[in-house]
């Protein structure tokens, strides 16, 4: 089964991922391929196997609500692509 | 006396502390040997030779005053997905080649104040997206065993530096074998923590329930070393674990009587090279001459299915994590639209290289409606299954063995298009992370002049086991000693 076209560019557009159309017809070939190989975990029976999202049996960490330094503004704003006074400067969200 | 840059840590240590030594003479053999292997390996993506000698004379300053750690004025690299504050770090992608990071990552802060002298970031395969550094966006890095081979990856830089005498030891990051795997292929050592031992702060994510820091160094002792300076828990990182943290020096007695070893058999995979067998079964007839007993017949029934679990995990957790990149805050911005969403797109069109759009694509794919049960949740519950034959396996062994890798170093470019055989290079690193217990890779020799490396396995947390286990072989044996032809 060869992804459609649709579905790449669905794939990319839902992900907002430009893609050129070298990049469209390579991620066709290559990335049915993998899902193909992922198909041996059907094989497997996880009937009431519950998920594991982490390996670790920590949850919800809390910490004490104590204010203190932020990171630096100019440092933080020294990698923006764009700034206006102490702000990121974002191209409009509405038109 | 040994080349200095050829000194492991412990070594240059009671060197520096009996002043035979300076931090800045074994800094300046460093700088000497990154000038001359460089050109041909290539393990750097930022040099910081100012940074360095600066550090260098604040540890002799330290060391005249007493105020010595085991790391103080020991040059080291580090892979350039952690922080440094004011020196850029790239994650070898275009999209951070400028990003200059406003604070440490917490490994970085441990070690500099344990008196790390700090040589330069080193390169990887793009946000640590793959096994050969052939998807830096940068360069590649070369072996230093030959240089027209892969170093490994993603950690490829980290673990070429170290073996070619760069630095004393780096760190690098393993989400799937990415610090393991390069070690192997470069005879040096490599660990992947337990996951939640090393703190991630500063740590550019990739796939945040797998991601571990872990050191390179020169042998099991330096390893613990270096251990010993970056574990414990972190209120930054609240997946770091808060139990406390042993001496790794401690108990590496050279003996391995009452160890328990188990080996499992689908480790030893078919299209394995013969040479990588026959190497790890000779090891590990080593370790039972050692004292161990070893069970040759353990079963992980499911290891087959931990490369798909994987390359369903790690995707879907780095399409969810690169989704911050976005060109808004730092990093590459596309500037030729007033259009929000072509400029977020071209970003990243541009910004990305093939493998990481690959992964994010499939990752996009995996939690899509209409796919998210049948590939991400199948996965995690197939990663529960996988984990539970770790946690049977340790109820009657100490630890397992096996090999870092199915081949020897590759030939640079002989899998960079074909992303499946490239992937089946950490098909014995990657269950780990998915089960989030530690690993380390040893050096347990050549086929050809290559480096073949051993890979032992231990329970969440038996970091000590896995030094001692390393340690009492590395008494018995010389390949963690032999040094690359650069």
């Amino acid at each position: 089964m060869k992804l459609s076209r649709e579905e790449v560019i669905h794939i990319a557009t839902i992900y907002r991922l430009g893609l050129s159309e070298e990049d469209i017809e390579k991620a066709r070939e290559q990335i049915s391929n993998i899902l193909e190989n992922f198909e041996i975990l059907k094989e497997v029976d996880t009937t009431n196997v519950p998920p594991t999202a982490q390996s670790i049996n920590l949850q919800n960490i809390m910490r004490d609500d104590v204010p203190h330094p932020s990171l630096p503004m100019e440092e933080v704003l020294a990698n923006a692509p764009a700034r206006e006074e102490d702000f990121f400067k974002l191209r409009p969200v509405l038109e | 006396m040994t080349d200095l840059y050829n000194l492991t840590i412990h070594e240059a240590h009671e060197l520096l502390t009996t002043k035979k030594l300076s931090s800045v003479e074994l800094t300046q053999a460093c700088l000497a040997r990154v000038k001359k292997v460089e050109p041909g390996v290539r393990a750097m993506v930022t040099l910081t030779e100012e940074t360095a000698i600066q550090q260098a004379r604040e540890a002799d300053k330290r060391i005249a005053e007493g105020k010595v750690t085991p790391l103080t004025g020991i040059p080291a690299l580090i892979k350039d997905n952690m922080c440094t504050k004011g020196i850029r770090t790239t994650c070898s992608s275009k999209i951070l080649e400028t990003f200059i990071p406003p604070y440490n990552a917490t490994v970085v802060e441990k070690l500099t104040a344990a008196g790390m002298v700090l040589i330069g970031k080193t390169n990887l395969d793009e946000f640590a997206m793959g096994s050969s550094t052939e998807n830096s966006a940068l360069f590649t890095t070369h072996n230093p065993w030959d240089l027209e081979r892969v170093p490994g990856g993603s950690s490829g830089g980290s673990a070429a530096g170290v073996a070619a005498g760069e630095a004393l030891y780096a760190l690098g990051s393993d989400t799937g074998g990415s610090v393991r795997q390069p070690a192997g292929f470069c005879n040096v050592v490599g660990l992947k923590p337990t996951y939640g031992r090393v703190s991630r702060y500063g740590l550019v994510a990739f796939a945040s329930s797998l991601d571990q820091i872990g050191p390179f160094t020169k042998d099991a002792l330096d390893c613990a070393l270096v251990m010993n300076a970056i574990s414990g828990h972190d209120p930054n990182d609240s997946t770091s674990v808060p139990e406390p943290v042993p001496d790794y020096t401690h108990g590496l007695t050279g003996d391995l009587k009452g160890m328990k070893i188990g080996i499992p058999k689908e480790y030893f995979v078919k299209g394995m090279q013969v040479e990588v067998d026959s190497a790890i079964k000779a090891a590990i007839k080593k370790l039972k001459e050692l004292g161990a007993q070893v069970d040759w017949e353990v079963s992980l029934p499911h290891t087959p299915h931990a490369l798909a679990v994987y390359y369903i995990i790690a995707p879907s957790e780095a399409s969810a994590n690169l989704a911050r990149y976005d060109g808004s805050k730092y990093g590459y911005s596309y500037k030729e639209t007033d259009n929000m969403w072509e400029a977020m797109e071209k970003t990243r069109q541009y910004g990305f290289g093939a493998e990481v759009k690959r992964r994010i694509m499939l990752g996009t794919y995996a939690l899509s409606a209409g796919y998210y049960d049948a590939y991400y949740l199948k996965a995690q519950k197939v990663r529960t299954l996988i984990r539970r034959e770790f946690e049977a396996a340790f109820e009657k062994y100490d630890a397992l063995v096996t090999p870092t890798s199915p081949t020897v170093p590759f030939k640079i470019g002989e899998k960079a298009d074909d992303p499946l055989q490239m992937y089946l290079s950490d098909v014995c690193t990657l269950p780990i992370n998915i089960a989030g217990v530690p690993g380390i890779s040893i050096p347990a020799g050549f086929a050809n002049g290559l480096p073949i490396g051993m890979q032992i396995i231990g329970k969440p947390f038996s970091e000590p086991t896995l030094f001692k286990i390393s340690h009492a072989y590395q008494q018995v044996t010389d390949w963690h000693k032999k040094r690359p032809p650069v």
